[in-house]
């Protein structure tokens, strides 16, 4: 006979809950919880799930618009895309489990937001990731790297869902607590999509996948606290992942969804049956019991307790008609999978979990999954924060050779080219990636389209969120969106990932607080509203938390993919044009920070409006096909932008003349990362219609060189750079691996 | 021509395979499900690439087993042309219808980029619209593509003029720098002794459309479709 511990206030205080917790917790039930009442409750409420310190803030962001399907609330959030179809597409952590256990962590991390996605009836087409680590001078952050690659890359080839980009940002910050952030888009059919619902009293409800085990108990709950010292005792908390059953588990349920069996489906992610039983109930304004005897069980002797809470990878929750279980039961068998009728959807709106005869919970499952503790917790400016910004440019020194500036630059592992890192992803199968790794934006064609294409950029540069979380947060959004415009297509919604520190420090809840509202600032401007995310907090170990690294995942349609662009440059005698003002901002540089040591200033400000206005001109341009490439400006300033342009293509890299004439200091008109700027090469024909379209709309565009020559060259002002592609690639293309041959 | 594409669980490139034999190249084309027992009245078979049973053990042990490969072994071994592409050639060369073995890619990591490739035996049934010694732009992914054969094996094999591709740079030499993997002698494709099985770890059918960056491997389809309008398999 099974004995549950007693419920004290030691066991409560365990569970993340407080003392006003537990009262709600009891009011709700109309008594005192059970052992694995209280389990549930535990992980329902834990801020991984609940979101009890972000909600009040999230609820800022937008997230309605014209081709919006599906905003939060859902497995994923959905777009039109036209032609009768829709994009589904979400972002997820899996920090903690990647910092304890650096290979499992990531493929695991992959494994669950592929199942967000196919979950809704979409065939997974595209990933992406996310990533952070501490310098790669520490062995420990090498490891780290190298495991979470790995892992993404395991999971992801196996699966055949290609990894088509991300980036990857460095910074002590992240010592102790790397970001691990993924991204996946599937494809549907606008009216074949399935949401995590319950209904239909009498239906049953049929657990598939993989038997579950005890890996993942309280990994929720994990995700919801610092680490310290012990962190390392955690890895039984880090699922084990399995893509091969995944990928199974992915070819059924499409085969599944061909049919009209399904009522609702959920994928069995963070704390398991308990969320997905509870969620569907919620959300179908029904009830659902289940009989745990039933789950298929991987190991001997598990409680109701583990059952409830494993976090065991591969699982699905699937409510049917009554009447084809038969046949559902069937085709997961054919692909070898576990297969069981676990329970019944009732009217009383409950979640009621029972062995056999003996009901174990009993909870209304609304207040459990919708109704969890809101924090609106204290924030406030951080006193160092006006000293952070404060940035005396006299006291910095000009470089002597802006050459070598421009060599570290390409170097340094934030910048240098990371074919080392996507060439260990399959970023082709499933032959739709129109663009590679290694531009702008990755571009993908639609299958099952005739012309459609999209395009997908990951961004956020944390230091600029440090120093200033607002103009951080706007800037995400509008590089994102920068991004995927250069690769000619239009912006049409974000996900977002939201990696911050411990929300009970008043200093770090600002930061969150300031990001939101920038984010949300940038999406009503650029009108890319937010179709769901994930919030991860607690990323502190022993106090110490990362940079504010609020990620943007941006989806962007091209109507005709064969009008695609890229960032290189490709006609010897191109002009090369800048679309946008050279400010002196050298505030939050890479510039400052790998040269002067420095990690400070204002970040670059951003004017939205004006933004909003170069993108469209950029959109319009390429669509009428004046340019040969288009390229943002981002992390070592336009000197950088102008290397990748030379360097990136495919072909043998392409030398350029250029020379910039504006009144602004030169290591600032080089290396500063003023906003709202896209380097273009034209041939010399469209010149005029180009300036004749930028002069209408009031655009500073510049001629300022031309692409050819062996070298880069640039002069500004009294600053000369003449780099010999030679050397400039052995910077960019050899750096990023040399850290990993140590 | 009817073509025939091998699904196992896990295959990843079925669906790509498919999509360029049917839509690209206007061929008939079916899946063949790892359980069937009889190829049916197929031309050609293709193996294609992916995780064949999740490959945990050592690529391709597992799928060698399946129902379907003895009706495959049964059909090379009366002429039948059979294509295995990545995880394809390392599930033929466990069941034994290409010689040698795969070892784990010389870095240790799985690889995935476009490499070049020469064109050493014209005279397949997969090669005979190249030139000699043609260079084709192709990728490769894969974790396990280091080719090994004993000496005798290898000697035997170039005799046999059944080395049909190796690794080469854009010049079209064969160097150490343009190996990949550390595949002996740079192999890159080999066929059976009789010239009718060809395994190969690049993917053409991820170079058979011009958006996607690359032609070169409709050769490869087009070359076998030439010859299966000059060629029955005898039944």
């Amino acid at each position: 006979m099974r004995s549950d511990p007693e419920i004290t206030p030691g066991l409560v205080a365990e569970h993340g809950l407080t003392p006003e917790d537990f009262e709600r917790v009891k009011e709700i039930l109309g008594r005192e919880p059970t052992f694995t009442e209280l389990g549930i409750f535990s992980v329902m409420w834990s801020e991984h799930c609940s979101y009890k310190s972000s909600k009040i803030h999230l609820q800022k962001l937008p997230t309605s618009g014209p081709a919006i399907v599906q905003g939060p609330g859902e497995n994923a959030g959905i777009v039109d895309i036209g032609d009768g179809m829709v994009a589904v597409f979400k972002m997820e952590s899996h920090n903690h489990p990647s910092f304890i256990e650096p290979y499992q962590g990531a493929a695991t991390g992959v494994g669950g937001i592929l199942r967000d996605i196919f979950t809704m009836g979409a065939r997974c087409i595209a990933s992406m990731d996310s990533l952070r680590f501490g310098p790669l001078d520490q062995p420990r952050n090498r490891y780290l790297v190298e495991g979470v690659v790995a892992g993404i890359a395991g999971y992801g080839n196996c699966m055949g869902v290609p990894t088509v980009g991300g980036e990857m940002f460095f910074d002590e910050s992240y010592n102790g607590n790397p970001l691990v952030n993924v991204f996946n888009l599937g494809i549907a059919r606008g009216d074949q999509i399935f949401l995590g619902r319950a209904g239909g009293v009498g239906n049953p409800v049929i657990y598939v996948g993989s038997k579950t085990g005890r890996d993942g108990i309280h990994g929720a709950t994990m995700a919801s606290e610092e680490f310290d010292e012990t962190s390392a005792e955690r890895r039984p908390t880090v699922q084990v992942g399995d893509p091969f059953t995944e990928k199974l588990l992915m070819e059924a349920c499409l085969e599944l969804f061909k049919t009209d069996y399904v009522v609702g489906i959920q994928d069995m992610g963070a704390a398991g049956l308990t969320c997905s039983t509870c969620e569907m109930a919620s959300r179908g304004d029904a009830g659902v019991e289940i009989d745990l005897g039933k789950v298929p069980q991987r190991e001997e002797g598990m409680v109701p307790y583990e059952l409830m809470l494993s976090e065991s990878q591969e699982r699905m929750l699937i409510v049917a008609h009554k009447g084809t279980e038969g046949k559902v039961l069937e085709i997961f068998r054919k692909w070898d999978l576990e297969a069981e009728i676990i329970g019944v959807v009732t009217d009383d709106r409950m979640m009621r979990v029972r062995l056999g005869d003996e009901i174990l919970a009993e909870i209304p499952a609304h207040p459990l999954a919708e109704e969890g503790p809101v924090c609106d917790r204290p924030y406030a400016r951080p006193e160092g924060q006006d000293e952070l910004q404060r940035l005396d440019l006299e006291a910095i020194g000009l470089p002597d050779d802006f050459g070598d500036v421009l060599l570290r630059l390409l170097a340094s592992p934030g910048i240098a080219r990371k074919d080392w890192v996507w060439g260990q992803y399959d970023h082709m199968v499933r032959i739709n990636t129109v663009v590679l790794p290694g531009s702008d934006a990755s571009v993908i064609r639609v299958p099952g389209s005739e012309k459609k294409g999209i395009a997908l950029s990951s961004d956020c540069n944390p230091l600029h969120c440090w120093l200033d979380p607002r103009e951080g947060g706007k800037a995400a959004v509008a590089e994102a969106a920068r991004n995927v415009v250069c690769a000619g297509a239009r912006p049409l919604a974000i996900t977002n990932c939201l990696n911050f520190g411990n929300p009970e420090r008043p200093d770090i809840m600002w930061q969150f607080v300031e990001a939101v509202e920038g984010l949300g600032e940038a999406c009503r401007a650029l009108g890319t509203p937010v179709t769901g995310g994930n919030v991860s907090f607690y990323n502190e170990t022993l106090g110490t938390g990362v940079m504010p690294t609020p990620t943007v995942g941006m989806v962007g349609l091209l109507d005709d993919v064969f009008r695609h662009m890229t960032q290189w440059f490709r006609n010897e005698g191109d002009l090369v044009l800048l679309l946008g003002e050279n400010r002196e901002e050298l505030g939050g540089t890479e510039y400052l920070r790998v040269v002067h040591g420095l990690k400070k200033g204002l970040p670059p400000r951003i004017d939205l409006e004006f933004e909003k206005r170069i993108q469209e001109f950029t959109m319009a341009v390429i669509g009428a096909g004046l340019v040969s490439s288009a390229h943002d400006c981002s992390e070592g300033g336009l000197a950088v932008a102008l290397a990748e342009s030379c360097l990136s293509g495919p072909d043998a890299p392409l030398g350029a003349r250029v020379e910039l004439r504006d009144d602004v200091r030169p290591d600032a008109l080089l290396f500063g990362e003023t906003q709202s700027r896209i380097v273009f090469s034209v041939p010399a024909e469209t010149l005029e219609d180009m300036q004749a379209r930028a002069s209408v709309q009031s655009l500073p565009l510049a001629v300022i060189g031309t692409v050819g020559g062996g070298s880069l060259r640039v002069t500004a002002g009294s600053a000369r750079i003449d780099i010999d592609l030679d050397a400039m690639n052995a910077a960019w293309r050899e750096s990023f691996a040399a850290n990993f041959r140590k | 021509m009817k073509f025939g594409v091998i699904v196992f669980p896990g295959s990843n490139c079925d669906h790509d395979c498919y999509h360029v034999i049917k839509h690209t190249l206007g061929q008939e084309c079916r899946f063949l499900w790892h359980r069937e027992k009889s190829l049916g009245d197929v031309d050609t078979v293709v193996v294609p690439g992916g995780f064949a049973h999740g490959d945990y053990l050592r690529s391709g042990a597992i799928a060698r087993f399946s129902p379907i490969m003895a009706a495959v072994a049964d059909f090379a071994g009366r002429g039948g042309p059979v294509l295995g592409i990545c995880n394809g050639f390392q599930v033929l060369l466990e069941a034994g219808l290409l010689p040698g073995a795969m070892l784990r890619n010389r870095d240790l990591k799985f690889i995935c980029r476009y490499v070049r490739l020469r064109a050493e035996n014209t005279d397949t049934p997969f090669t005979r619209l190249m030139k000699p010694g043609q260079v084709l732009h192709i990728p490769i992914a894969h974790n396990e593509g280091n080719w090994f054969a004993d000496a005798g094996t290898l000697e035997e094999m170039e005799r046999n003029g059944q080395i049909v591709f190796r690794y080469c740079d854009e010049a079209g030499e064969v160097t150490d720098a343009s190996n990949p993997n550390g595949a002996l002698g740079n192999v890159a494709g080999i066929t059976s002794r009789g010239g009718n099985v060809l395994g190969m770890m690049p993917h053409p059918e991820r170079c058979a459309e011009a958006i996607l960056g690359g032609e070169d491997g409709r050769l490869i389809f087009e070359s076998l479709i030439e010859h299966l309008q000059s060629h029955a398999v005898p039944g």
